[in-house]
């Protein structure tokens, strides 16, 4: 009931909350042209967005955890406060976010129940984790598994957010073996839209660049084939990346810690999967712009797509096969000689059995025939 | 399944399959022309040429007089093609990790520009030698689909790969993928199809090179 409470006690409108928490016009204006420009739309957007949501209602938001780690709400609360982003973040309505709210038990589940009467139809419904469809045990909240909150809470919601890898495609419980036979939001929810924000944990700013977008036009950004918003996971890794021209001139560090590595040279031959993962890393960054995992040195691991836990070890570039040894090709050059001396033998013998059952024709069979 | 999967699978499975049976394929193929055997030539040899088998096969990869004349076409084109092809399966550094990885082999690679160019060489030479093919009535003639199915599946791990490196017509995952995936077709039907030239042409040049030695015509 706290949560609510809080809730309850906060301004009516982004705008008022941004001004009592005296953010000033200019930052706010800044912050919506960077979010314009992040969702690609027209520069001239951003004022509209400023005006759309200043004048906004608290978007009610319910946020439920499944079989996940905490990593996309450890991200979303590291968008290094007090940025503008976590501002707007706080100023939603967050009506159940077990991890966050200060509610818990039967108060807890209240508030979210609650949120989905008054909110029927309207609210926003974030999920970041895989559900389990094994047995209902693995995971449930409340006593209620996570298959069952998810189509009680997708009911009323008018859209889905599936943050993190684990939402959106399954991730690390979806792994083979996928012990709990762990499924992702879109696997059992069809009728609702549903916005992917893969990404283990994803970027903050792509949350609430996603949010902002629904808050301004109250619909959800255009999306790709895999449900993700185009804006952000419109190009990979690899062709934003800065050390993209060491990659084409055939640059390459061969271990993490040589001269090649030192220079910033491309980290491809030591595994990175920049040229098959979406997303924008590369231009957004971690930790307020600061960095990301190849400028600190490290490939991408691709873990905002699909089942990349079961793409090949991590550490092997992507033009080394997975599983190919040289005793598998030993095993496969001996089937082969078995097989040619088989077919040698069987040649031979049939050379044989020709060469016994020839015959010679003596002349005069030959002229005999010829009358 | 989205292209990441269906990288994963060509990278894996696939190529496992791929490999073994190109291995295999060539190792039967070897068994089999050598198990077929030839008849001792019992003739005294007219001319002591030792080594001329072993010559042959080195010399037969220059070519032979006159020839530049005879077919210009199919003169120039081969030997682009040929040598685009090396440049580009050897020594194209991405190519060498997959050595790497598989035999543990290493070697330096070429810059890739230089790549790049004995591609798009490689790739033009091959549409050359096509039309020639079409075009010379003789040629024509002798063309059978087993040849026309070789240049399809030489043709395709090139122009899929140049596509991919630049991340033209499609995603780069999915054009990886069909990279690889040709590269598997190639790998499969190498040991049955006049591809397997590869390995027999040092086969019949050596035996070419020791025969014309014992006749008196060593290269």
């Amino acid at each position: 009931m706290k949560a609510v409470e809080q809730a309850r006690s906060l301004p009516g409108t982004v705008g008022e909350g941004l001004q009592q928490r005296g953010v000033t016009r200019r930052e706010f204006l800044k912050f919506c042209t960077v979010v314009t420009g992040m969702l690609a739309l027209p520069p001239s957007m951003a004022s509209a967005m400023a005006e759309a949501i200043s004048k906004a209602r608290r978007q009610s938001v319910i946020w439920l955890s499944f079989q996940e780690c905490t990593g996309c709400t450890e991200s979303i609360t590291r968008s290094h406060s007090p940025t503008l982003e976590n501002l707007i973040f706080d100023l939603i309505s967050l009506d159940y976010h077990h991890t966050l709210q200060a509610a818990s038990g039967e108060a807890a589940e209240q508030a979210r129940t609650s949120a989905m009467k008054d909110n029927a139809g309207k609210y926003l419904l974030i999920v970041d984790g895989a559900i389990p469809m094994g047995n209902p045990g693995f995971s449930t909240i409340a006593g209620v598994s996570n298959y069952d909150m998810l189509v009680e809470a997708a009911k009323g919601a008018a859209a889905i957010v599936a943050v993190g890898t684990c939402a959106t495609y399954g991730g690390l419980p979806k792994a083979d073996p996928n012990p709990t036979g762990a499924v992702s939001v879109n696997d059992i929810i069809k009728d609702k839209p549903i916005i992917n924000v893969p990404g283990c944990p994803p970027i903050p700013v792509v949350m609430t660049g996603v949010l902002v977008h629904f808050l301004t036009f109250g619909s959800i950004p255009e999306l790709d084939s895999l449900g993700r918003p185009k804006s952000f996971y419109g190009e990979t890794i690899h062709d934003r990346c800065y050390r993209r021209p060491f990659y084409d001139q055939g640059k390459f560090a061969q271990t993490f810690d040589d001269e090649a590595a030192r220079q910033g040279w491309c980290l491809y031959k030591l595994g990175c999967k920049g040229p098959v993962t979406y997303n924008s890393c590369a231009t957004t960054k971690w930790n307020d712009g600061t960095s990301f995992p190849i400028q600190s040195g490290h490939g991408c691991i691709g873990c905002s797509e699909p089942n990349f836990w079961d793409a090949g070890p991590l550490y092997k570039a992507l033009s080394m096969p997975l599983s190919a040894t040289l005793s598998l090709l030993g095993a496969a050059a001996l089937a082969g000689a078995a097989a040619g001396v088989a077919i040698t033998w069987h040649n031979r013998s049939t050379k044989a059995a020709a060469k016994s059952a020839h015959e010679n024709v003596t002349v005069q069979e030959l002229t005999k025939e010829a009358k | 399944m989205s292209y990441l999967e269906l990288l994963t699978f060509a990278r894996g499975s696939a190529l496992n399959w791929a490999l073994v049976i190109c291995v295999a394929g060539i190792v039967l193929r070897l068994f089999e022309i050598f198990g077929l055997g030839r008849k001792a030539d019992l003739a005294k040899p007219r001319s002591n040429s030792p080594g001329s088998g072993w010559r042959t096969m080195f010399t037969r990869s220059l070519p032979a007089a006159g020839m530049l004349k005879r077919d210009p076409v199919a003169y120039i084109s081969g030997y682009v093609f040929h040598l685009g092809l090396v440049v580009v399966v050897l020594f194209f550094a991405q190519h060498i990790e997959f050595f790497n990885s598989t035999f543990r082999l290493v070697w330096p690679s070429f810059p890739t520009a230089l790549v790049d160019a004995s591609a798009v060489a490689a790739i033009i030479a091959l549409c050359v030698l096509l039309v020639h093919r079409l075009n010379n009535p003789v040629k024509r003639l002798l063309s059978g689909f087993g040849d026309y199915l070789a240049w399809v599946i030489t043709l395709l791990p090139l122009l899929t790969g140049y596509l991919a490196f630049h991340h033209m017509l499609v995603e780069y995952t999915l054009m990886l993928s069909l990279h690889i995936f040709s590269v598997e077709l190639l790998l499969v039907l190498l040991p049955f199809t006049k591809l397997f030239h590869s390995f027999s042409v040092f086969i019949s040049r050596w035996y070419n090179g020791d025969i014309f030695g014992r006749k008196g015509t060593a290269s």
